[in-house]
């Protein structure tokens, strides 16, 4: 097959470390190209070994500073850097104005960072559908660290828990009271919580109030306890930047707990899972989508419904119904 | 709106100059018509501007110079776009351009050169225009 051997030779490229080869299959998997798939089958295998940290919080809150200030930091250690970083897409017309690069376009001219732009392009949770692929192919390229920026986070865009292995959620003095780190969904997910514009008023109370809420939290022995780290990620004067080297520690004393404590194992088998979920998801609508079309009763059940004889709920218990007995019916025969 | 091809435009402000205001109307006007802007901001070099257009995979480049160094500028980025192995990325500028300068910047290889003024659906045009006829070839 011809297609095969091009996406051979792409995969070839990405895998020594291009970065233009990395740039276009990363487009491909975006754009849900029909070589998608193929292209993954042979990136899969030379994944799953970077350290993946995901970074989410609102807008607003510092998140691509920090992370700028991440990369200088894992860049000393002679850490090779892939970063990841969502916006939003338009609802009304799909596009995007895509401008987490602006903080981070100091390290355009460093070959030990790719750093890739995505519009989240319609899809719920924080990320976008195409993330998993992604950061499958920045690992094949041979990074050390995959850094994973959400878009502006409310309090359930959550996604980012299945792919990273370290979260950090990223929040502000003035976000709320002791009430709202109480609340599930972001705050639960993180490994670590930045109190990043430390130098604004209530801070000190705002930390206060995330240290409480820790506090009246039952961990288990040996169980990973969430951070607070305090930081100042833009000053006008450098020198009252805070917190950048805590929370580099923090970031590896997670890696480091994850190894030790065989989280990771946990972390990884839960990343597999949602994939697995995701792509099964994708492929059975197109499959049944195709084959109700092919015989015009796509148009038929819609109709059905729009008229009120039917409900969404019974057409999907119908058509998923017939596909599973039709192939009880096979093996039975 | 999850599905298919979506053309991917990075905007830059090389240089020194500090007005950013064009560059801001016309990233929000292509986000408007559909198009996934990626904007970097001000004083760019053109290294930073070309690994950057490498990194997002982008279809075309948009300069906004109101320096007077546009043919500097242009020159750079082109030469780096070729080097680098992608040539093939439409670039584009604006800004306060004087006419007596785009035949030089066109035969250098500048697509279309867009100044103060200019209606914004006029650049959309052209995009979706140059942009999808590249795309087949």
């Amino acid at each position: 097959m011809k297609n095969e051997k091009i996406i051979n030779e792409m995969v070839q490229k990405l895998l020594s470390g291009d970065r233009r080869m990395a740039a276009r299959l990363i487009t491909l998997v975006e754009d849900e190209a029909e070589e998608n798939h193929e292209a993954m089958k042979q990136i899969y295998p030379h994944t799953g070994k970077a350290a993946i940290v995901g970074i989410t919080g609102s807008a607003g809150s510092g998140k691509s500073c920090l992370i700028d200030h991440l990369i200088r930091k894992f860049r000393q250690q002679g850490k090779t850097i892939g970063v990841v970083a969502v916006d939003p897409s338009s609802p009304f017309s799909g596009g995007a104005f895509l401008g987490d690069r602006i903080r981070l376009q100091s390290h355009s001219s460093d070959d030990g960072v790719y750093i890739r732009s995505m519009a989240s392009r319609g899809y719920l949770g924080g990320l976008t559908r195409s993330t998993h692929d992604v950061i499958r192919i920045i690992e094949a390229m041979g990074r050390d660290i995959v850094i994973v920026e959400t878009l502006g986070a409310g309090q359930d865009e959550i996604d980012v828990i299945h792919i990273a292995q370290t979260c950090v959620v990223v929040t502000t003095p003035g976000m709320g009271d002791e009430i709202q780190a109480l609340k599930a969904g972001l705050m639960e997910i993180a490994d670590i919580i930045v109190l990043n514009k430390a130098d604004l008023d209530g801070a000190n109370t705002c930390i206060k109030n995330l240290q409480a809420s820790l506090s009246i939290t039952s961990f288990e022995e040996g169980e990973w306890v969430p951070q607070v780290i305090p930081t100042v990620a833009v000053a006008s004067k450098p020198e009252d930047i805070r917190g950048i080297d805590e929370l580099v520690s923090g970031i590896l004393e997670h890696q480091k707990y994850l190894h030790i404590s065989n989280a990771l194992e946990r972390v990884k088998f839960e990343r597999v899972e949602q994939e697995l979920g995701l792509i099964f998801k994708d492929e059975l609508q197109k499959i049944i989508f195709k084959g109700l079309k092919g015989t015009g009763k796509k148009k038929k059940y819609i109709k059905s419904i729009l008229e009120g004889k039917n409900d969404p709920y019974s057409v999907v218990e119908e058509i998923l119904g017939s596909y599973l007995i039709t192939d009880g019916e096979r093996r039975n025969g | 709106m999850t599905q298919g091809k979506r053309i991917r435009i990075l905007i830059a402000k090389p240089g020194l100059d500090g007005h950013d205001r064009g560059a801001k109307v016309v990233a929000r006007a292509l986000r408007n018509a559909g198009m996934e802007v990626i904007y970097v901001g001000l004083h760019q070099t053109p290294l930073q501007i070309v690994n950057a257009a490498i990194d997002e995979d982008v279809d075309a480049i948009g300069l906004s110079i109101l320096s007077g160094a546009h043919k500097t500028i242009f020159t750079k980025v082109i030469a780096l776009l070729k080097k680098r192995g992608v040539p093939k990325v439409l670039v584009f500028g604006g800004g306060t351009i004087p006419k007596k300068d785009w035949n030089g910047l066109k035969s250098m290889g500048v697509g279309e050169i867009f100044t103060p003024g200019s209606d914004t659906s006029k650049i959309i045009n052209y995009l979706n225009r140059t942009l999808k006829r590249d795309k087949n070839v």
